[in-house]
């Protein structure tokens, strides 16, 4: 079959409108900024009461752009040959914290250790100063994401 | 319950632990790298050395050089001054940076067409000047009307910044020779200035390294030769009094 023009012409303002659209799509998919409360050291629930997967949590922590946890930690990810050694070592970590413990690290380590050099992944954007127009007004992971990587770590007995 | 006494005890022994001397990012190279670095032939900063060298000795319409008034290969100049860097200009109030007194003398004194902050001929420039103070012992003063310049740069130092919301101090200060992944992170010393980069491949200024943490803490960096940047000089270098200068250093 041979294609036409006209039909030519149409399929490429499908392609143009669906280029277009793609940004916007992406946009809408940040979710709002999901509120989270410190019991006693722990964020009990769920961000959003979204369910992590741990496959896609192990990945986050290798990607450079995302978690990069390997940049810090020691973690069981024996393909990656650098880990580093600035923050504790991670093996068993969730023998030793709760999922909780585990959420609030990731959200805002700050909030136990003011001083500490680990990002908070889920720290509120108004807190932070200076931010490349490319990250204003985004964590560094989602919501989905944090659960994510709570859910692997809890892989870690 | 913390007890006073304690909790002074454990800051006095964190104080101390913090309260070190200076190391040079020289120590923190492998033998290979510094081999690199010490032999002139195999060192890639040398080719910054070089250009410098020329534009120093670059006549303009009127026959006039850096070598006229500094002499040539620099002969006229004190090293010892030039360790000194940034210092204080009363006429400016505020401190200059080396790479900024180049730039007055090339405007002023030569009538040259004005060197951008960072752009090659003045990198070039600065590295050559400071390779002339090789060996030389960073003394940059902080007393008298450095002071202010020299706290507001230690407040940035400590300052958190961009989506990461680090701040030099984490790195260079509280987590020096620990691993980063396969890097060891150094103190952050800037004696070795300009310094060639062997990731990038290419000379590099201190303001321009600066700019590269902001860019990894994702944040907006500031501008080359803007005041925050050197504030920030005037504090990195006189953390690193009494290193010896290294330019152009080698380094990852």
């Amino acid at each position: 079959m041979r294609i036409q023009s006209n039909q030519l012409n149409f399929l490429l303002i499908m392609v143009v409108m669906f280029l277009s659209v793609m940004p916007l799509v992406s946009y809408s998919a940040n979710q709002p900024y999901a509120a989270w409360k410190n019991h006693n050291d722990e964020i009990r629930l769920a961000l959003n009461g979204l369910k992590g997967d741990a496959e896609r949590g192990r990945q986050l922590v290798i990607d450079q752009n995302k978690g990069n946890c390997l940049s810090c930690h020691h973690l069981p990810v024996p393909e990656e040959i650098f880990h580093g050694d600035v923050g504790p070592d991670l093996h068993g970590i969730a023998s030793r914290l709760t999922i909780g413990q585990i959420r609030l690290r990731i959200v805002d380590e700050k909030v136990i250790n003011p001083l500490t050099i680990m990002p908070g992944y889920y720290r509120h954007p108004d807190k932070l100063r200076l931010v490349a127009n490319e990250y204003a007004d985004k964590t560094m992971l989602t919501a989905q994401e944090v659960e994510d990587v709570v859910a692997y770590l809890m892989t870690l007995k | 319950m913390l007890k006073p006494g304690l909790t002074l005890f454990v800051l006095l022994i964190v104080s101390i632990a913090y309260a070190e001397q200076p190391v040079s990012g020289y120590e923190f190279l492998t033998p290979e790298t510094r081999a690199m670095q010490d032999d002139d032939f195999e060192n890639p900063g040398m080719s910054a050395v070089d250009d410098g060298r020329a534009l120093f000795h670059q006549s303009n319409a009127d026959g006039k050089s850096c070598a006229g008034c500094h002499g040539i290969n620099g002969s006229k100049l004190s090293t010892k001054h030039i360790a000194k860097y940034p210092v204080y200009s009363k006429e400016l109030q505020r401190p200059i940076t080396l790479q900024r007194q180049i730039h007055l003398c090339w405007e002023d004194q030569l009538e040259n067409i004005p060197l951008i902050y960072d752009s090659n001929d003045s990198v070039a420039l600065e590295t050559y000047v400071r390779y002339l103070a090789r060996g030389e012992v960073v003394d940059v003063d902080i007393t008298g009307p450095m002071k202010p310049f020299y706290d507001a740069g230690e407040e940035l130092y400590n300052m958190r910044f961009g989506q990461i919301d680090m701040a030099c101090v984490h790195c260079h200060v509280y987590h020096q020779g620990k691993r980063l992944r396969g890097q060891v992170l150094s103190q952050g010393q800037s004696n070795g200035f300009p310094e060639y980069r062997l990731g990038s491949g290419r000379i590099t200024s201190l303001h321009r390294r600066l700019s590269e943490c902001f860019v990894s803490f994702r944040a907006q960096p500031f501008s080359f030769g803007s005041e925050e940047l050197i504030n920030l000089e005037v504090y990195v270098h006189a953390r690193g009094n009494g290193l010896k200068i290294e330019t152009p250093a080698v380094r990852y």
